[in-house]
Order: structure tokens, then sequence, then C-alpha cells
């Protein structure tokens, strides 16, 4: 058999068609990819239906003062009591104690990421990445027992300190010797876990900072702080900002570590150093353990409104962020 | 501009032999250094003695003074030295310095304490027994977390299965497909990675427990952790996904593949390692959480082998309750807990680590 013959077709193949139309494969391949990839919003779409839906009774009959009202007490037959439910006093402790973490938690990783970025020698910079690192692995319930046994007696000495010197404003006022579990302890746990988050974002806008400008600073003769005031701040603002808006996200939604800290008090204190604050999301698992049904629909909706605030809060803090690091 | 003109230049060898020596005009010189030197053995000794005669005792005296005077005594040598904005950088340098090593202090004391209250509970009776016939109040050597650590295991095993398929679709939307909904998709990627913990277990509670009358389960669990873990795969494989070569797909489909086939057997192995590393950094996310547990698993003594029915323990859990309870032992067992979580974190930790610094 020659090779000549061996080749000779015996019947001709038809050419494939060409066309740019998706074949069949790929057409099912982008239908599963895309349907995939939406899930992450159906996931959000669901989480906020359900929420509404559970507390929508609870939003009817209480109306706007659910958020503005203080008492949250359960129907109970045996004590009489009517329900009445209000999360304002929760509402306004998980915003102070998440501005009490981000007092203290944002110069801290934003010092930290001007070191990592500028100051650090090589051989410091990589521990120091990693603790950060491990800092933002470290469980919410670690932090919590451990702010609560370890934190806490050596916050109470700082918070007497604060009331000793500061004492005449009323905010760090105090009726009585009561510096346990206090909204300023809460928050000084909020702004360890804080940290790490911020700290990331903050490095990652500084390293975005356009190099010639650095170094034509410091040809001109700036100093290194100079330098960092005339360049890199200017340039890293926005995306500083939105770094610390996304720590507060985190901070508002925080539960456990909070719950171990922060002593539960349905009233609206001004005094940060005094045993009583509020969390929305201690609230929840404060009161799940014995909650009856209709109460649960009550904490659903206070889950609700908890979640559309952080929501809020990492939107504008995601577009903020989107505009000055992820731009490409 | 005094520091620049420290060193002098060296002279060129007469006859060329040799090039002249690098100058390095930004290297503090000895005078320099050994001015340094005092200054911080000075502001060592000062802060000791301010402490040692003033009302200010304690170790949080100690610091503060220590950054007082470090930062007087630094900014006037640098005053002295130059001028008034060598000062300005010096204060500013020594602040951040403080503030650095701030961050280092919790840090060192959690895993401090960790392991000085976390090792004395531990035996190997802690791993092997439960709690089902033991009371928390128990000495130690009884019981043990065998039923926390394998009701863990379940439920973050159970929230991996249900999390790997939509992280990773989530992805390839995101850089294969990329259709037009890409931008807004990364979006609410970037916000679901927002969700409190909580509401996520609130949610799984109100479609698992009221809209369809189920009970406790380990899969309620895994399901609410599976909320807290798809953002963390889906961006983590995104980042790995975009960094594979356009020219490895464009070579796939000009070799005649369908877009499925490059994807499945080009760009998803060349991603192979990073894809694990997204994974694991999913499940590091998870494996301490605990509020979403505590509204969806509902908390168990003994060992619960079924991940589809009836209560299960977890080590956040296990913690938890027994922090709760507040008693010595009870406390003493949950510092044990914490100690064991903490290895299980830090082991995917350590992976994901080793995982990325791997090429390929």
């Amino acid at each position: 058999m020659s090779i000549a013959e061996n080749l000779a077709p015996t019947e001709v193949p038809k050419p494939r068609e060409i066309t740019t139309e998706p074949r069949f494969s790929d057409r099912v391949f982008k239908g599963v990819v895309s349907s995939g990839g939406f899930i992450s919003l159906l996931v959000l779409g669901l989480i906020s239906l359900f929420l509404l839906y559970n507390g929508l009774g609870v939003f009817r009959s209480e109306g706007l003062s659910f958020v503005t009202s203080f008492d949250w007490v359960a129907e109970s037959i045996e004590n009489g009591t009517e329900a009445s439910y209000g999360i304002g006093a929760m509402l306004y402790g998980t915003l102070v104690i998440g501005f009490i973490g981000l007092f203290f938690g944002f110069p801290l990783a934003f010092g930290t990421a001007l070191f990592l970025s500028y100051y650090a020698p090589e051989w410091i910079k990589k521990p120091m990445v990693l603790v950060v690192d491990i800092m933002a692995a470290i469980p919410s319930i670690v932090f919590g027992v451990w702010g609560y046994f370890i934190l806490m007696p050596q916050a109470e000495e700082w918070a007497r300190l604060i009331n000793k010197y500061l004492g005449f404003i009323p905010i760090f006022s105090m009726p009585g010797d009561f510096f346990t579990r206090s909204p300023f302890i809460a928050g000084l746990v909020l702004a360890i876990m804080i940290i790490p988050i911020i700290t990331s974002i903050s490095r990652e806008v500084f390293a975005q900072t356009p190099l010639d400008r650095i170094q034509a600073a410091y040809a001109l003769g700036a100093t290194r702080w100079s330098m960092i005031r005339a360049v890199v701040i200017p340039y890293g603002k926005g995306g500083v900002i939105g770094g610390a808006m996304l720590g507060l996200g985190r901070a508002l939604g925080e539960t456990v570590a909070v719950y171990t800290v922060l002593n539960l008090v349905y009233d609206i204190r001004p005094e940060i150093l005094l045993s009583a604050g509020g969390s929305v999301a201690s609230l929840i698992v404060n009161k799940f353990g014995d909650a009856n049904p209709p109460e649960l629909k009550a904490l659903m909706a206070a889950g609700f409104v908890l979640f559309v605030v952080t929501l809020i809060v990492n939107f504008i803090a995601n577009i903020i962020i989107n505009r000055t690091v992820r731009k490409g | 501009m005094s520091t620049l003109i420290g060193n002098k230049p060296q002279q060129p060898m007469p006859d060329g032999a040799s090039l002249p020596k690098p100058i390095k005009p930004w290297k503090p010189t000895p005078k320099q250094l050994l001015s340094d030197l005092l200054g911080a053995i000075t502001a060592v000794i000062a802060s000791l003695i301010v402490v040692a005669i003033t009302p200010l005792a304690g170790a949080l005296g100690l610091i503060a003074t220590f950054m007082a005077v470090s930062i007087v005594i630094a900014s006037s040598i640098s005053w002295i030295r130059q001028d008034r904005k060598a000062a300005a950088n010096s204060v500013s340098t020594i602040i951040i310095y403080f503030l650095a090593a701030f961050v280092l202090l919790p840090v060192v004391s959690i895993i401090f304490e960790i392991i000085r209250k976390g090792v004395p509970g531990l035996s190997l009776g802690v791993f092997f027994n439960d709690m089902s016939v033991t009371s928390s109040d128990a000495p130690l050597n009884e019981g043990g977390l065998l039923h926390a650590l394998v009701g863990s295991l379940y439920v973050v095993a159970l929230a991996t299965i249900i999390s790997i398929p939509i992280g990773l679709l989530t992805a390839l939307y995101l850089t294969e497909v990329n259709g037009k909904a890409a931008g807004i998709v990364r979006f609410f990627v970037q916000a679901m990675s927002g969700v409190p913990s909580i509401v996520a277990g609130l949610f799984i509670y109100a479609v698992w427990m009221i809209s369809f009358g189920g009970t406790y389960t380990t899969a309620a669990g895994s399901m609410a952790l599976a909320i807290l873990m798809i953002p963390t795969v889906a961006r983590t494989a995104e980042e790995v996904l975009k960094l594979i070569p356009t020219d490895l797909r464009e070579a796939g489909l000009a070799l005649g593949a369908t877009q499925w086939k490059t994807v499945a057997l080009v760009v998803v192995p060349a991603a192979r390692s990073g894809l694990i590393t997204a994974v694991i950094l999913g499940v590091a996310r998870v494996a301490g959480e605990t509020a979403p547990l505590l509204l969806t698993i509902g908390g168990n003594d003994a060992m619960n082998w079924n991940p589809f029915s009836g209560n299960n323990s977890a080590l956040p859990f296990y913690i938890f309750k027994n922090f709760s309870l507040g008693t010595e032992t009870a406390i003493a067992r949950a510092w044990t807990g914490i100690f064991v979580l903490m290895i299980v974190v830090m082991i995917f930790f350590t992976l994901t680590r080793i995982l990325g610094n791997k090429k390929g």
C-alpha cells in the first residue's frame, strides 16, 4: 500500500462551518456562569426580603418609634406587660461604640500603614505585615474573651484616669464607680478588630501614589514627613477615608466581641465611660435565646435595620475606594 | 542641609587605577548616630526619673512619659542640627513608630494569654471526650471538646461545599464572561462581604426555621457560614483568575476549543493553587464565626454525627457557652477551646501563606 493510496480520502469531510455564533456548549457555559454570578445579588435581595417580611408586622405596629423609642419589652401574660419594641438606644449605642472604635483604631491603622509603606526597614516590614494579617485572622470570640479578661481590667484604669482629669467634660463624667463593661471598653476592642482592614486598604492606597511625585518631593529637599504631607496624604485621602468607613461598617455589625464586653442598657446615656451601652447586634444575641414568636419578629426587624445601616455604610465606602484605588 | 555635607567626597585616584568609592550622603555620620543614641538613652533615663519622682506610675505612665520625652529630645536635636522642618519630621517619625508598636501590643498579648491560659487545660482527653457525661464544673481532666471539634469540622466542610461552586462561578462570571452586569455583580459581592455575621444567622433562621419550619441543624449553620464565605472565595478567586495571561485563553480559542473547554482545561488548571488558596482563605474567615452559629446550630454536649438533623456544637459555640457559664472551670475550658480554635485557624492561615507563595 503506498502512502498516496492511504491518504486518498474515501469521502471528503464537510468543511467545518465557520461562524461567530457561540456554540451550544458555550451558551450553556455562559448561562450557568452568569446565573452563578448573580447569586450574590440574589442572596442580598433574599436577606432583605425575608427580614423585612418577618419584621413587617413590628414596623407597622411600632411605626417610627421602632427606631426612636428605648424600651424593649416582650409581651408577657404573667407580668402583665404589653409588647413594646424600640431599638433607639441600641442604634445610638451601636453608632457610639463604632465611632469610639474608629477614634482609636483609625490613627493606629493609619500610622501603621504609613510605617509599613515609608518608614519600616525591610526586616521589620515583613514580620509586621504578618502580624497585621494574623490580627485579621483572629476570630471575634477570641477578641471578646481576651477583651473581657485581659483588656478590661487595664481599660478600667485608663477610664478612671480619663474621668479623673477630663471628668468635667460631660461624656467623661461619671455618676458612680461603674467602669466595667462600658462603651469605651467595647470601642477599644472594636478599635483593635478594625485595625487590619483599615491598614490594608490604606497600604493599597499608598502603593498607588505615583513614584515620580514622591521622588520630586525628595529632590526638592523635602523631609520624609513633608513628602507625606505634600504627596501621599493629598493623593490617598479619599481611599483612606473609604477604608475607615469600611472599618466602621465592620464595627457596626460586630456581634460577639461586643456582646462579651458591653453591658446592655435600654437607655441613652451620654457618659461613654459608664457601664451602660447598646448594640443592635448584641441585642439580637441577648434576646434571641428566650424570645417568644412575636419578639422574634421584632428581632428580625432589628436585624433588618442593622443590615440596611451596614449596607449603606459599606456601599459608600466601596464607592469611595473603587473610585480612588481599583480604577482599572 | 548640613546632613548632606557630612561625608567629604573622596578624591579620585591620581593615576585613575581604581574608581572612586561611591558616597552615600544620605547615610547618617557616626557623629549623628552618636547624638541620636545619646538622645535615646537620655529619653529612657529621663522618663524613668520622671515616673519615679511623680505620681505617674505603672507601665502606662512610663510609656506616655517615654513618648513625650523622646519627642521633645528628638525634635530639639533636629532643630539644633537643622531647622523647624527637620524637627517636625522627627516628631512625626517617632509618633508613627509608636503607633506601629501599639498595634503589635494586642496581638502579642492575645497570643501570650491564649497560650498561658489555654495550655493548662489541655490534655489528650480533651480531644477524645465530649461533654455528654461531664458537667462544665467537673475537673478539667474530665470531658473534652471532641464534639465541638467534629461539629466545627462538619459545619465548615458543608459551608465550603456550598461556597466553592458559587464563589467560583461568580469569579468566572467576573473574569471570563465579563458581561454587562460585571460591575454591578462585583459591587454587590463587595457589599456582601460586609454583611454582619449576625444578620446572616438571622436570615437563615428566618428562612429555615420560620418559613420552612425546620429545626436547629448543622446544615443550617453551614448555610449561614456560606453567606459569609462566598464573597471571600469569589473576590480572591477573581484576583487569581485575573492574573492568568490572556494569551492562554486566546491560544485555547485559536486551537478551536470552545470557551467552555478553554476555561475548564486551560484557565482553571493554570490557576489551581490560587483557587485553592481562595477556598482556604474563605475557610479561615468562617472557622471562628460565632454569632451565626448561635442562632442556627442549637448547641449540643454530645456528639452528633448527622449534619442534617439534631443540634450540634462547634468550637466557637463551645467557647461562647463556657464563657457565658462564667464559673472558674468553665472559663478554663473556654480558654482551652480558644487555644484549639486558634491552632485550627493558624493551620489554615499558614496553608494560605505556603500556597500563596508558591508559583503556578
